[in-house]
C-alpha cells in the first residue's frame, strides 16, 4: 500500500517504524522539522520530504496523485483537517485518518462526512490512553485491560501473586475455580518470554497471565483468581495536561482525584472545568507536596506529564513514600522494559495504544482490532468472518480444521451479544467476530489471508 | 565495523558481477572470434571467489550501518576494478601488462575513458563489447544496479546508494522504497540506452558500434571501438546523436524521472541546476566556435559549428569521445575545456567532475559573501530554484571544493615526479580525476606511452573522481577504524 503519514513526531514515527517493516507498504512522510526526518531516514526504508504537509504542491510531490491512504498525525488538529481534505478534494486519495486530539471537535459526530471534512477515522491517541488508564484503575490488579467487539469482551492481564488461586494450578483445572464462568487463558509470559497455554501447563509464580472472559464476568474472574483487592480509592494524578485533565473528568464521579499540575495557568484551567477533582499547583517530584497530600494513603499514583524521566522519577518517589500502586507514562520503549521490571507497577506505552488502534485500519481481511500485549510481542488481533464455507477458509469449519499459521491461536468468538470461549469443536459462523493470538507478528498477513474472502463472495 | 557483514555482502556482489561477463562470451561465440576463453576463465574465477567469500558467513544478516556503507563501496569498487581487469589481462592483447590491464578496466567502469590500448580496431568483437559493457555498468552505478536487483540490502542500501550516487544532497529518493528507487533509475538508463542504439544504428553505425557507442555514451564514458573514436565514422549526424544524448545522459535522473511521470518538460524547466548546465555549455560553445572560426581552424563554418560543438559537449559532460585532435587545437581552447570538464555534469547524473550544482552554489555563496559586505546585517540565504539551501550543504560543498583541488594539486607534483611533464601531468590529473578520458600533450590521444607509476596514481585519480572523493578519503581517516 502506498501511505503517506504526515508528522514525524512521537506517534508518526512510531507508526512509520511500524508499517515500514511491512514490505508491502511503501511509505512517504513529510514533517517541517529536517533532521527528524533525515534521523528516520537513516534508519527506514522510506521517502522523506520536508515542509508542511497541508500544502497541496507537497502532497503532490510525496505521491499523493497515487497514495492509497494518508495518515495526518502532527500535533495540530487544524492541519490534519486540512490535509485530509486537500488529500480528498484535489488528489481523490481513498483513505483518510487524522489525528484530533482536542475534545471540542470530537464532540460533535457530524463534522467528520464525506461532505464536511472528509476524515475517514479519526486518531485520538489522548482519549484512547485515557481510556486504557482508567480501566486499569477500575481493575485493581490488571496490567492490561482490552476491550473486543466493542467491550463485549475483555482480555485482561494479571500478575500471578504468591497467595492466589492460580499459582501452582495446570490451565485445564482452571475453570474449577471459577464455576458457571466460561473464561480462557489465552496467553501466559513468564519472564518477559511467551509460553504455549496448552491444558497441562502449570502457572507459577510471577506469571503474567491474559485472561479473556465476557465483560460481565471479568470483575469475578479477577477476584477469584487472585486475593481480592480492594477497589481503588484515592487516586493521584501527576500532571493535568490533555490525559490528565480528561482523566480526572472522567474519575472524579466514582473516585477521590487530586491532580498535581505544575503550570499556574492550566491549574488554573483544570480548576475551573473540573467540580470534585482537588488540583494543586506544585512538583510532582517535591516529596514535601507529596506528604502532605497523604501520598501514603494513596491506591493508586499515575504520573502523565510529556516527561519521561520526571513520570519515572516521581512515580518511584510515590512508591518509596508510599502510594501502593504507581502508574507511569512513558514514550521511550527502551524505559519501559527498564522500569517494568520492579521499580514501577505499570508503565504506559502511548504509542503502543494508539498504534493498535491505527492498525486496525489498515490491516486488510475484516480485521477490525490489533492490541499488542506486552509490548509488541504478541499480538491480540480481532477479525469478522465472512461469507460460506465454499468462500471463506474459515466459516463452517471446526477451529481444529483451519489452518492457522503457526503461533496463532483462537481463543474466543463473539456471536452477536454472546461471547463463546473457543473449544477444539466449536464451528465459526458466518458475520463471528473471532479472536485470535500471534506470537510471532510477522504471521500478520497470513491471518489478514485467511480471513479474506474468495471471489465468488462477490 | 561488521566486518562479517560487508564480507558476505561483498560475495554476494562478485557473484552478482560474474554474470556481466556473460555478455561478451556471447558475442564471442556469435562473431566466432576465438577470444572466449579469457572471459570463460574470468567468470568462473569471479564467481568462485565470491562464492567463497559469501559462503562461511552467509548467515550474517545484519543490517548495514553507516560505515559498512562506505567500506563496502569502497571494496567493492576497488576490487571489481582490478577483477574487471581479469578477462583483458588474461586475453593476451598487444601483450598486456597487469598495469595496463588494471588501469584499462578501471578507466572503463569509472566512466573516464582513457585508453592504454593503441590498436583497438584490430581487437577481438567480444574484448570490444566488454569495455563498452564496463562503462555501462560503472556509469549509473553497480551498486545502484545491486541495490535494485538485491532486495534484501533492505535499509543497509540507503547506506549504499548515498556513498555511490553523485551531489551534494543524497537523500532524495524518487519512490518511498530505496529499490525501487533504483529499478527506477536503472529503467531510465536502460531506455536512454536503448533509444542511443537506434538512433546510431539508423544513423548508419553498424548494430555493433552502434550498441556498443550507446553504452559509452549514455554512461558518459569515452570508450570507442575505433582508434579514431566517433571521429572514425565521419557522420554528421552521427556527431549529432551523441551530442544530443550526452547533454541527456549529463542530466540529473530524478529530472528525467519525475518529467516522464508527469509527461511534461516543466521539471526541466524549473532545475536551476540543468538551466545552468545548459547555460555553461552554451557560453563555452560560443566561444569555441568563435574563436575556431577566428582562427580558421577549419574550412567552412559549418565545420566550425558542428565540430566545436561536439567538443564542447563531449568534454563538458566528461564524456571525452573525440572528432578532431581538439588537443592541438589553437590558444587557449584545449585549457579552457579541460576547465570546463571540472564542472562536468548534474549531480545524479552518470557524467563526472565537481557537478554543475556545487559550482552554482559555490557563486551564490560567492555573492553572498559580496553583499554581506555591503549589508553587514543582511540575513541572506543562498537559494537554488525557490528551495533554500540548508548551511550544511554549503558547508560540504566547500569542504569538496577544497579536497577536490588540493588532492589534484598533490597528483599534479606526483606524475612531474615521476616524470612526466607539466602539460601532460596537469591534463593526465584533469582527465582522470573528472573521469574524462583525454588529456592533453603525451595523454593526448591515449595513456599508452606514459610510465606505470603514473598509471597507479591516475588509477586513484579514477576513483577518487568516481567516488567523489569523500567516500574514499574517509577510509583514512582513523576516526573512521575507531570502535
Amino acid at each position: 500500500m502506498n501511505i503517506i503519514i504526515l508528522g514525524a513526531g512521537q506517534v508518526g514515527s512510531t507508526v512509520a517504524t511500524q508499517l515500514s517493516k511491512e514490505e508491502s507498504n511503501e511509505l512517504t512522510v513529510i514533517d517541517i522539522n529536517q533532521e527528524i526526518l533525515s534521523d528516520l531516514q537513516d534508519h527506514l526504508d522510506l521517502r522523506t520530504i520536508c515542509g508542511n504537509g497541508s500544502y497541496p504542491g507537497l502532497l503532490e510531490d510525496a505521491g499523493a496523485d497515487d497514495a492509497d491512504m494518508i495518515i495526518a498525525l502532527t500535533n495540530s488538529d487544524e492541519i490534519n483537517m486540512i490535509a485530509c481534505q486537500v488529500a480528498s478534494s484535489i488528489f481523490h486519495t481513498p483513505t483518510k485518518i487524522a489525528r484530533i486530539r482536542s475534545p471540542e471537535y470530537l464532540r460533535r459526530p457530524g463534522l467528520f462526512a464525506e461532505n464536511s471534512i472528509p476524515v475517514d477515522y479519526i486518531i485520538s491517541p489522548e482519549s484512547l490512553v485515557t481510556e486504557y488508564i482508567y480501566h486499569l484503575i477500575e481493575h485493581p490488579s490488571a496490567l492490561q485491560v482490552l476491550d473486543f467487539a466493542n467491550g463485549r469482551a475483555q482480555l485482561v492481564a494479571v500478575k500471578a501473586y504468591h497467595d492466589g488461586l492460580m499459582v501452582g494450578r495446570a490451565l485445564r483445572t482452571m475453570n474449577e475455580v471459577v464455576p458457571g464462568v466460561d473464561m480462557r487463558v489465552a496467553a501466559i509470559f513468564r519472564d518477559g518470554e511467551s509460553i504455549q497455554p496448552s491444558a497441562d501447563c502449570v502457572i507459577e509464580v510471577d506469571d503474567e497471565v491474559f485472561l479473556f472472559a465476557a465483560r460481565e464476568h471479568i470483575p469475578t474472574v479477577i477476584s477469584e483468581m487472585r486475593k481480592l483487592e480492594k477497589p481503588n480509592k484515592r487516586i493521584m494524578l501527576a500532571g493535568g495536561g490533555n490525559i490528565g485533565g480528561q482523566l480526572a473528568a472522567m474519575m472524579e464521579k466514582d473516585f477521590q482525584v487530586k491532580v498535581i499540575e505544575a503550570n499556574p495557568a492550566r491549574a488554573r484551567q483544570l480548576s475551573a472545568t473540573l467540580d470534585s477533582t482537588i488540583v494543586l499547583l506544585g512538583d510532582a517530584a517535591n516529596p514535601d507536596l507529596l506528604v502532605e497530600e497523604n501520598i501514603e494513603s494513596m491506591d493508586v499514583f499515575c504520573a502523565l506529564t510529556n516527561d519521561d524521566e520526571a513520570n519515572i522519577l516521581s512515580s518511584m518517589l510515590a512508591k518509596r513514600m508510599g502510594a501502593k500502586k504507581v502508574m507511569s507514562l512513558i514514550n521511550r520503549a527502551a524505559y519501559v522494559d527498564l522500569v517494568e521490571s520492579g521499580l514501577i507497577d505499570i508503565a504506559i506505552s502511548p504509542h503502543q495504544v494508539t498504534i493498535g488502534a491505527l492498525l486496525a485500519h489498515i490491516r486488510r481481511g475484516d480485521v477490525v482490532a490489533v492490541h499488542a500485549l506486552r509490548r509488541g510481542s504478541a499480538e491480540a488481533i480481532e477479525a469478522i468472518a465472512h461469507g460460506d464455507r465454499s468462500s471463506s477458509r474459515v466459516v463452517g469449519r471446526a477451529i481444529e480444521d483451519i489452518k492457522l499459521p503457526e503461533g496463532a491461536r483462537i481463543s474466543a468468538i463473539v456471536r452477536g451479544e454472546q461471547v463463546i470461549i473457543a473449544h477444539h469443536d466449536t464451528v465459526i459462523e458466518s458475520e463471528d467476530h473471532v479472536i485470535l493470538f500471534l506470537t510471532d507478528k510477522k504471521k500478520i498477513k497470513a491471518v489478514e489471508k485467511l480471513f479474506q474472502v474468495g471471489i465468488t463472495y462477490f | 565495523m561488521q566486518l562479517l557483514v560487508i564480507q558476505r555482502i561483498l560475495g554476494l556482489l562478485m557473484m552478482v558481477f560474474s554474470s556481466t561477463l556473460l555478455p561478451p562470451i556471447v558475442t564471442g561465440l556469435i562473431y566466432d572470434d576465438g577470444a572466449i576463453l579469457p572471459f570463460v576463465e574470468a567468470f568462473v574465477l569471479t564467481l568462485v571467489t565470491g562464492f567463497l567469500l559469501y559462503l562461511p558467513v552467509h548467515q550474517q544478516k545484519k543490517e548495514l550501518r553507516l560505515r559498512d556503507g562506505f567500506l563496502v563501496v569502497v571494496l567493492f569498487w576497488t576490487v571489481l576494478g582490478v577483477a574487471g581487469g581479469l578477462p583483458i589481462y588474461l586475453s593476451g592483447i598487444y601483450d598486456i601488462s597487469v598495469t595496463d590491464a588494471i588501469f584499462e578496466s578501471i578507466s572503463g567502469i569509472t566512466t573516464t575513458g582513457a585508453t592504454v590500448i593503441v590498436g583497438i580496431d584490430q581487437m577481438p568483437h567480444s574484448l570490444l563489447l566488454y569495455r563498452q559493457e564496463l562503462q555501462w555498468l560503472g556509469g549509473m552505478g553497480i551498486i545502484v544496479l545491486a541495490v535494485a536487483v538485491l532486495p534484501m540490502l533492505g535499509v543497509g542500501g540507503m547506506q549504499l546508494f548515498r556513498a555511490e550516487t553523485p551531489g551534494p544532497v543524497k537523500d532524495t529518493k524518487l519512490t518511498p522504497r530505496i529499490t525501487e528507487t533504483a529499478k527506477a533509475l536503472w529503467y531510465i538508463y536502460l531506455g536512454l540506452t536503448i533509444a542511443c542504439a537506434l538512433a546510431y544504428w539508423a544513423a548508419g553505425m553498424s548494430l555493433f558500434d552502434a550498441i556498443s557507442h550507446s553504452f559509452s555514451t549514455v554512461a558518459i564514458g569515452g570508450f570507442s571501438t575505433h582508434d579514431a573514436s566517433i571521429g572514425y565514422f565521419n557522420s554528421t549526424a552521427i556527431q549529432f546523436i551523441a551530442i544530443v544524448f550526452m547533454l541527456l545522459s549529463g542530466v540529473n535522473f530524478a529530472i528525467h524521472f519525475t518529467a516522464f511521470r508527469h509527461r511534461s518538460l516543466q521539471p526541466y524547466q524549473r532545475d536551476a541546476e540543468f538551466r545552468t548546465y545548459l547555460l555553461v555549455l552554451s557560453v563555452v560553445s560560443v566561444i569555441t566556435i568563435g574563436y575556431l572560426q577566428f582562427n580558421h581552424t577549419f574550412d567552412s563554418t559549418a565545420e566550425s559549428i558542428i565540430e566545436g560543438l561536439f567538443q564542447v559537449v563531449s568534454i563538458g559532460t566528461t564524456t571525452g569521445f573525440t572528432t578532431a585532435e581538439y588537443y592541438s587545437w589553437p590558444g587557449f581552447l584545449p585549457v579552457l575545456l579541460l576547465y570546463v570538464s571540472f564542472i562536468g555534469g548534474c549531480s545524479g547524473s552518470t557524467g563526472g567532475g565537481i557537478k554543475v550544482i556545487r559550482i552554482l552554489l559555490l557563486v551564490k555563496q560567492g555573492a553572498r559573501e559580496l553583499q554581506r559586505l555591503v549589508h553587514p546585517n543582511a540575513q541572506i540565504a543562498v537559494k537554488i530554484g525557490k528551495k533554500v539551501m540548508p548551511e550544511k550543504v554549503i558547508e560540504a560543498v566547500w569542504g569538496f571544493f577544497a579536497a577536490y583541488f588540493a588532492i589534484s594539486a598533490l597528483m599534479i607534483l606526483l606524475l612531474m615526479a615521476t616524470g612526466l611533464d607539466q602539460e601532460t601531468a596537469f591534463s593526465a590529473v584533469a582527465a582522470c580525476l573528472n573521469n574524462l578520458g583525454p588529456g592533453l600533450g603525451d595523454v593526448g590521444r591515449n595513456f599508452a606511452n606514459i610510465n606505470d607509476p603514473a598509471k597507479w596514481i591516475l588509477c586513484l585519480a579514477m576513483l577518487l573522481g568516481r567516488l567523489e572523493i569523500f567516500t574514499l578519503l574517509v577510509l583514512i581517516t582513523p576516526a573512521f577504524w575507531k570502535k
